[in-house]
């Protein structure tokens, strides 16, 4: 009962936001049962519509798990763009340097290694670079709110711009491949790539660039879960969240929290970069990023803010990005941008709905209250 | 006046009201007392307009009306002034009161008129209220007032009162009944919704008696006590008084040497100077009207208040404790209930059994050894402190939010007694409680005291604190101005104390 509750309004919101696109499409001039069957169809057709929805979901669930835990402690985290930019470099450049000899653009094999690590250590070592990284990258702002009560909406936007500009100066100027005239790292160590699931998978091309991070994504989705409800770690968190003034009284440190779940955040934020530089390019591409930081907030507000909500919406949201090319070239009039009107009238609902049951709630505590 | 017949109201599948009458006469005070839950807020909602009835019909002054809003109840005259005021602090009184209702024409605002009017309203009824003050400089007893003129402006003359001496202190209860007295002869008729029965008896000509939505019983004040009242409010014999053997105090628990709490933006709060001991096995008691530094006191010694904020020393079982956070302090045997279970106490958001294990979240037997929550081990508890301190709904599953005040104030005592304390800090344990839980509260208190736990209490009903008490401090202005002894000094006298009056003038 209660999780239908929890369900209902999502899907209201995303069922209202495909009826008002419908519209939008109708008054653009095509037919939106035909421009939704493209949509939908292509995003779930085997084994290339759901390979690439699945694909390009792995992204928003890291990125909604790090919006979800930084809100479940109370705090609006904006700032995972930055920090799975960061990230998403350290990781590379991990890779790069323990990686051994590779082969550059021009086909020439080159070495800006140190040493050659084997795959079951620089594997691993580069996912946790991207953790480590990413984390302290959120721990920068958890730290500035909790000891100089510098807002973290403020601050990480800030550092978001610093990020990016910080991550592009180095691969423009240290990391690139002389003459390369694309902004992107050397490639990584072979043995720092992660597998594609379609070594695993019969059926799927070696072409759909799912990967072995999809398989992280989810084993994130039950570790937080388990962290946030089942450790006094995130008893602490969420008691924080929850209300301040009374996890204080219960002994807690607000600011260990807020430096704590900034950190955890961030540093589920930097998985995206296991994705896309281990799984993916195998390189560092400068701003190969989505607006994965900021599409993860809408990931999370639709999830609910939980690990099994989030999984789905972001496989909505995966759903809606693999769909927008097909419909962009086999409609008239429709651009890809139809998606984006989509996934911001999902928004606009579940934070309307957000509003509505935030005023409800007030009622509801005036009546137990007070009768 | 104002007649409400047979009116039902259900909120889901709770039945607020149940067919519910109340006939108010004209130019009378009529109480409406109840529980907390009993429907009396929900029955004047409606006959304010705020809720729609299931069933049942209103009658103004002999003939059924429709009020689906507020506007119908202000064109009938009625108003309504509510327990939280609905005032813009950043805004003048005159400005207030004329929110909604602005005189002049549509594009302009005539303030002065309004002004004028409004100190006119406010001499005859002798409320002293200065028009053009702000409303964040006014006490709260003022800021009440400001809701009465409010209602008066829009020409009320019946006006409904949610539980209005809530806020207010002793001397501050005192005057608001003369003005209300004052309302009633210039011919107002008023509505009081109250749970605390001395007030009914004060002020009411007729009581109306609310129970789990419906109406038990309708009596003239003059022919009724509290101990009938409470009866009817309960459904059975309720102790009004609080029956204790003699404190058998021990060795020194706590003490207190000249400790000062400066508030960072509060001029003239705080705490100054203060010493006191607390031994085992007795109740320590401060009195005070809110606001004295109570809030402090209680805060700084339960860990709260950062260390730069305070002077001066705390011991506890001979160990200076000054300086230590507020888990050590509870790992030491200091337990604390809150005066302010909301903000303090609880995570409403949370269920009763996350609830139970704040402050004993990180160690056995809420997690045994490694960092995850023994959940099963937390619901044992949790159901064994709900049957023992008689939490309702007995759910470990709900959300604290979900539950009467007392009930969630009843699941904090069990919480902090669990600890089990050697020192009990406890703030304002009774308030928005009902009776028959304050009656439980009061008497687990004195057990607990029984069993050599040191308590030190406070709170805002001077009833409560002398007869709890051992020992009683009266504190003014952050400072203890007086040491009595709660039963050899009447309430008078230990009322003037509070108020800043010297221990010369009492004796």
């Amino acid at each position: 009962m209660k999780l239908l509750r929890e369900l209902l309004f999502p899907l209201v919101a995303v069922a209202a936001a495909f009826v008002v696109g419908g519209i939008v499409v109708l008054l653009i001039g095509d037919d939106p049962i035909y421009t939704y069957k493209l949509l939908i169809g292509s995003a779930l057709s085997w084994p290339d519509g759901i390979g690439r929805t699945l694909f390009y979901a792995t992204p928003l669930i890291f990125t909604g798990l790090a919006v979800a835990v930084a809100f479940r402690c109370g705090l609006l985290n904006i700032g995972a763009e930055g920090q799975l930019y960061v990230a998403a470099f350290a990781t590379a450049w991990v890779s790069i340097k323990l990686g051994g000899t590779v082969v550059d653009v021009f086909g020439t094999p080159v070495n800006y290694s140190w040493a050659s690590l084997p795959a079951v250590l620089l594997v691993p070592l580069a996912i946790l670079t991207a953790i480590v990284v990413g984390g302290a990258w959120g721990a920068i702002a958890g730290y500035l709110k909790a000891y100089f009560g510098a807002h973290e909406v403020i601050t990480t936007i800030m550092l978001n711009f610093i990020a990016v500009a910080l991550v592009s100066y180095f691969t423009q100027y240290h990391y690139k491949v002389p003459g390369d005239p694309i902004l992107q790292t050397a490639p990584i160590g072979a043995a720092a790539h992660i597998p594609r699931l379609s070594a695993f998978i019969p059926g799927l091309p070696e072409s759909i660039p799912l990967n072995v991070a999809f398989i992280l994504a989810l084993l994130a989705c039950a570790l937080v879960y388990v962290f946030l409800w089942r450790t006094k770690w995130g008893y602490e968190i969420r008691a924080t969240g929850a209300n301040p003034t009374a996890a204080e009284y219960g002994g807690i440190s607000i600011r260990k929290q807020i430096v704590l779940a900034m950190a955890v955040s961030g540093g589920l934020a930097g998985m995206v970069g296991v994705n896309e530089v281990l799984g993916y390019h195998h390189r560092y591409y400068d701003s190969f990023s989505e607006n994965y930081g900021f599409t993860g907030i809408a990931v999370a507000l639709l999830g609910r803010n939980h690990p099994v909500g989030i999984i789905f919406s972001a496989l909505l949201f995966g759903m809606l990005q693999r769909g927008a090319i097909p419909v962009d070239a086999f409609t008239e009039h429709v651009s890809k941008d139809l998606v984006q009107v989509l996934q911001a009238i999902v928004i606009l609902f579940v934070a309307a709905e957000a509003a509505f049951r935030g005023s409800f709630g007030r009622f509801g505590l005036l009546k137990r209250s007070k009768v | 006046m104002l007649e409400l017949r047979e009116i039902t109201k259900r909120f889901g599948d709770v039945l607020a009201n149940d067919r519910v009458s109340v006939v108010v006469e004209p130019g009378t005070i009529h109480a409406i007392v109840g529980e907390n839950g009993a429907g009396k807020s929900t029955a004047m909602r409606i006959a304010y307009g705020f809720y729609t009835a299931d069933g049942g019909e209103i009658v103004v002054d002999g003939e059924v009306r429709k009020i689906a809003t507020p506007h119908d109840a202000i064109a009938l005259g009625i108003g309504m002034v509510h327990q939280h005021f609905m005032l813009v602090d950043t805004m003048t009184v005159a400005e207030n009161i004329v929110l909604g209702a602005e005189p002049g024409s549509a594009a302009t605002l005539d303030l002065q008129k309004a002004a004028r009017e409004i100190g006119a309203l406010s001499d005859e009824f002798k409320l002293s209220v200065d028009p053009e003050a702000m409303v964040e400089n006014l006490s709260v007893g003022q800021q009440q007032r400001v809701e009465l003129l409010k209602a008066l402006y829009r020409h009320a003359r019946l006006l409904i009162l949610d539980e209005p001496t809530a806020v207010l202190t002793p001397q501050e209860v005192e005057e608001f009944f003369i003005i209300l007295r004052r309302m009633r002869e210039q011919g107002k008729t008023v509505v009081i919704i109250t749970h605390k029965l001395s007030e009914v008896l004060a002020i009411s000509d007729e009581v109306t008696v609310m129970r789990d939505g419906r109406v038990v019983g309708r009596v003239k004040t003059s022919e009724t006590n509290a101990a009938e009242l409470a009866r009817m409010m309960v459904g059975r014999d309720v102790l009004l008084r609080v029956e204790k053997p003699d404190a058998r105090a021990g060795r020194t628990v706590l003490s207190v040497k000249r400790l000062t709490v400066v508030v960072r933006s509060g001029g003239e709060r705080g705490l100054r100077d203060v010493s006191f001991d607390v031994r085992a096995g007795e109740i320590v008691g401060i009195a005070g009207v809110e606001g004295n530094g109570q809030t402090e006191l209680v805060e700084a010694l339960a860990g709260l208040v950062h260390a730069s904020q305070t002077s001066g020393a705390i011991e506890f079982e001979g160990r200076d404790i000054t300086r230590t956070d507020a888990r050590t302090r509870h790992e030491l045997g200091i337990a604390h209930i809150p005066e302010d279970r909301h903000r303090r106490g609880l995570l409403l958001d949370f269920d009763l059994s996350e609830n139970s294990i704040l402050g004993v979240h990180y160690r056995e037997p809420a997690v045994s050894r490694s960092p995850m929550l023994d959940t099963a081990a937390i619901r044992v508890r949790a159901l064994e402190l709900i049957k023992d301190f008689d939490v309702r709904p007995a759910n470990p599953d709900l959300p604290a939010r979900a539950l009467s005040g007392g009930n969630q104030q009843k699941l904090i005592i069990g919480r902090e007694f669990g600890l089990p304390p050697k020192l009990l800090l406890v703030s304002q344990p009774t308030r928005g409680v009902d009776i028959g839980a304050i009656e439980f509260i009061h008497r687990k208190l004195v057990g607990l005291r029984d069993e050599g736990c040191a308590i030190l209490l406070v709170s805002a009903e001077l009833e409560e604190v002398t007869a709890l008490s051992d020992r009683l401090l009266v504190i003014h202005h952050g400072r203890i101005v007086a040491e009595v002894d709660p039963k050899q000094t009447t309430n008078e006298e230990i009322g003037l104390l509070m108020t800043g009056g010297s221990k010369a003038n009492v004796e």
